[in-house]
């Protein structure tokens, strides 16, 4: 609100104020706010927008007999492609895991974030550094290592046959897929969770309480309503990368269950299929735009 | 109706709030201590003490918010300290309302009644009701965030008197709200408790708040409930220093207790006042400003007792006007009326300032 007035020039002596000056004063206010974005704005034009541009372009080329990409014969053939039995089994998996993930998360990350958001500082902060500190080691790495609890020897099988549920192979399964996926997406959904849950008067929960309502009915008529921002924050951040994911699927996951990540990489780089991976790419973002208006619908009317 | 007449009787009789013993720690700092209180069916009582001494702590206990460290809470002859809000026949107006921002008017009004399953029919016909009573029809779909600082505190009385409960308990009712407000809505709390019958608590830093609108009022300070009574006895007559400097102007002149009828004050000048305190122990002579007399030194009627000072300073307010005046060992304040003519001494005179015996009270130190 309170912004220092830009003069349009400098000026050798103060004079009275005019409209005229005030109108060219605010102009000049707004020439510098779009100075100030430029850079920002000039690296996203080049290697966002423009890249998206070429994705486009390719999405509607002809592929050749050697496995080229003839930018002629513009067609919607590739589009077409993705009714096909396979890519859209590919699509449904990928949308069920994707979906199934941000469920797990927001369930298991709900508590854990209201917990946070209702103690005092001290504790609060600590608790917000344990769900940072998983960043601090590589992505990668951290998926390796789940290949290891995951895997034949490791701590699932050894546990499950030591409760009695025989020797289960999780690695290379959807399961194991979702188990990656949630865990790389958790602090994704505590932290939107925690921002909207912190914000939240306390005494409007109180006031519930005092009218008759249980813990139950306050968490489903007061508390859940009031951090629907966070939920939608939460759950687009979550929903968005699993559904797109191909490091977890590659490395938790089977050759059988491929994921809509990974098709997408085999039809570049196996099948050189370029504009079938363009085309899949592009109606992957249409899903992410429409999942990202819906929050800006719902959750920015809310805040 | 009962054939056991004496059952019957205990019932009318028990005290809308019994609390005995009531204490409550947090870590090592005892908030409330100890504290006995019974207040009545249909009272309007104010919990009245300065910021941190416990009486929100109270109200709060009472509401189910906080769990009591120790002690008994009957509401109507139940035991009900260790009871859930949500299972109390009590309602709460918050200080800051706590109005549910995603919900209109009449839906936080129905909130109450929604969650003990009333019959939609009827939870239509009480929700109106509770809004005619606090005049605010037309406002019905308003969200909280669209509604004066006064409308938000009457969609909070409503939301809490729409449930019919025993006791209303209401934080700070008027803090939040200014002056003029505040002064307003005196009046018509007091009116609306009068309407609906209900026992009201409230708990209120204000002592003109408390003395205006409460049938009785209880002083904390510390934690420790220190006087129970109505507006004039706890005026009139405050148990120790602490009560008669809260509530009110007063001159508090150190004294000694000399026998049952007599004092010393730091002057060395013997003067009658009552006490049922030992011979010998440390009080204060409250002397309230407008109950002091001023005259010239050869003027003091005979029987009044008096003082002789020099005037300090004039403080002039309007409908009166406040002399300071100085002695060597105090200094008094004296609030007069401003009528005309009469006595207008000029600063830096000397004057004498009297009382009669009854004008006075002789209090713990």
């Amino acid at each position: 609100m309170t912004m220092v007035t830009v003069r349009p020039e400098e000026q050798e002596a103060a004079a009275a104020a005019t409209p005229e000056y005030e109108k060219a004063a605010s102009r000049a206010a707004s020439r510098r706010g779009l100075l100030l974005a430029l850079p920002a704005y000039a690296y996203l034009v080049l290697f966002f927008a423009v890249p998206l541009g070429i994705v486009m372009i390719y999405s509607f080329a002809t592929r050749n007999r050697f496995g080229g990409t003839d930018l002629s014969g513009w067609n919607l053939e590739a589009y077409r492609k993705l009714g096909d039995p396979i890519v859209r089994d590919i699509l449904f998996r990928s949308l069920w895991l994707a979906i199934l993930t941000t469920l797990i998360c927001l369930v298991v990350s709900y508590p854990f974030a209201y917990f946070m958001a209702t103690r005092g500082p001290v504790v609060r902060n600590v608790m917000l550094i344990f769900v940072m500190i998983p960043f601090w080691t590589n992505f990668l790495v951290r998926n390796y290592a789940w290949r290891v609890l995951l895997g034949n020897d490791g701590l699932f099988t050894n546990i499950s046959e030591a409760i009695g549920l025989g020797e289960r192979e999780l690695l290379f399964t959807t399961s194991a897929v979702m188990i990656g996926l949630v865990y790389g997406s958790l602090p994704f959904m505590v932290l939107p969770l925690y921002a909207s849950i912190e914000r939240i008067d306390l005494s409007l929960i109180e006031a519930s309480r005092d009218l008759y309502a249980s813990g139950f009915q306050t968490l489903r008529r007061i508390l859940f309503p009031l951090s629907m921002p966070g939920v939608i924050a939460g759950s687009i951040l979550v929903f968005v990368p699993s559904l797109g994911a191909y490091v977890t699927p590659e490395i938790l996951g089977g050759a059988k269950t491929t994921l809509l990540g990974s098709y997408i990489v085999t039809q570049f780089l196996t099948a050189r299929n370029w504009p079938v991976g363009a085309s899949l790419s592009f109606v992957l973002m249409a899903v992410m735009l429409v999942a990202t208006v819906v929050y800006f619908r719902t959750g920015g009317r809310n805040l | 109706m009962t054939s056991d007449g004496g059952n019957d009787q205990v019932n009318n009789q028990a005290a809308a709030l019994e609390l005995t013993a009531i204490t409550k720690r947090f870590g090592s700092v005892v908030a409330v201590d100890n504290v006995d209180l019974e207040i009545a069916d249909g009272e309007f009582f104010a919990l009245l003490g300065p910021s941190g001494c416990g009486k929100t702590t109270t109200l709060r206990m009472i509401a189910g918010l906080e769990l009591p460290s120790e002690g008994s809470l009957k509401i109507f002859g139940d035991e009900a300290a260790t009871l859930p809000p949500n299972k109390r026949p009590v309602n709460t107006v918050f200080q800051d309302y706590a109005l549910f921002p995603h919900m209109t008017v009449e839906v936080n009004v129905a909130f109450g009644l929604k969650m003990q399953r009333v019959p939609k029919v009827e939870i239509a016909e009480r929700v109106r009701e509770a809004i005619g009573l606090v005049r605010l029809e037309g406002l019905e779909q308003r969200r909280s965030q669209q509604l004066s600082g006064g409308q938000r505190q009457r969609v909070a009385l409503a939301r809490a008197l729409v449930n019919r409960p025993k006791v209303l308990l209401l934080d700070e009712p008027l803090g939040a709200l200014d002056l003029k407000l505040r002064q307003e809505m005196q009046g018509e709390l007091k009116a609306l408790q009068r309407e609906v019958g209900i026992t009201f608590v409230f708990v209120t830093h204000d002592q003109e708040e408390a003395l205006t609108m409460a049938d009785r009022i209880g002083v904390l300070n510390e934690g420790e409930l220190l006087q129970v009574g109505t507006p004039a006895e706890i005026y009139e007559h405050p148990v120790n220093r602490f009560v008669a400097n809260f509530i009110g102007q007063t001159n508090l002149l150190d004294a000694t207790v000399v026998s049952n009828d007599t004092v010393c004050l730091a002057n060395g000048v013997h003067i009658p006042g009552k006490s049922d305190l030992d011979v010998g122990s440390r009080v204060a002579v409250c002397l309230r400003p407008e109950r002091a007399g001023m005259h010239r030194p050869d003027q003091v009627p005979a029987d009044h007792q008096s003082v002789v000072g020099r005037l300090e300073s004039v403080t002039y307010l309007g409908n009166a006007l406040v002399y300071t005046v100085a002695f060597e060992w105090a200094r008094l304040e004296v609030r007069r009326e401003n009528q005309p003519g009469g006595y207008r001494p000029y600063v830096g005179e000397e004057v004498a300032v009297s009382w009669t015996l009854d004008a006075i009270s002789v209090v713990r130190a």
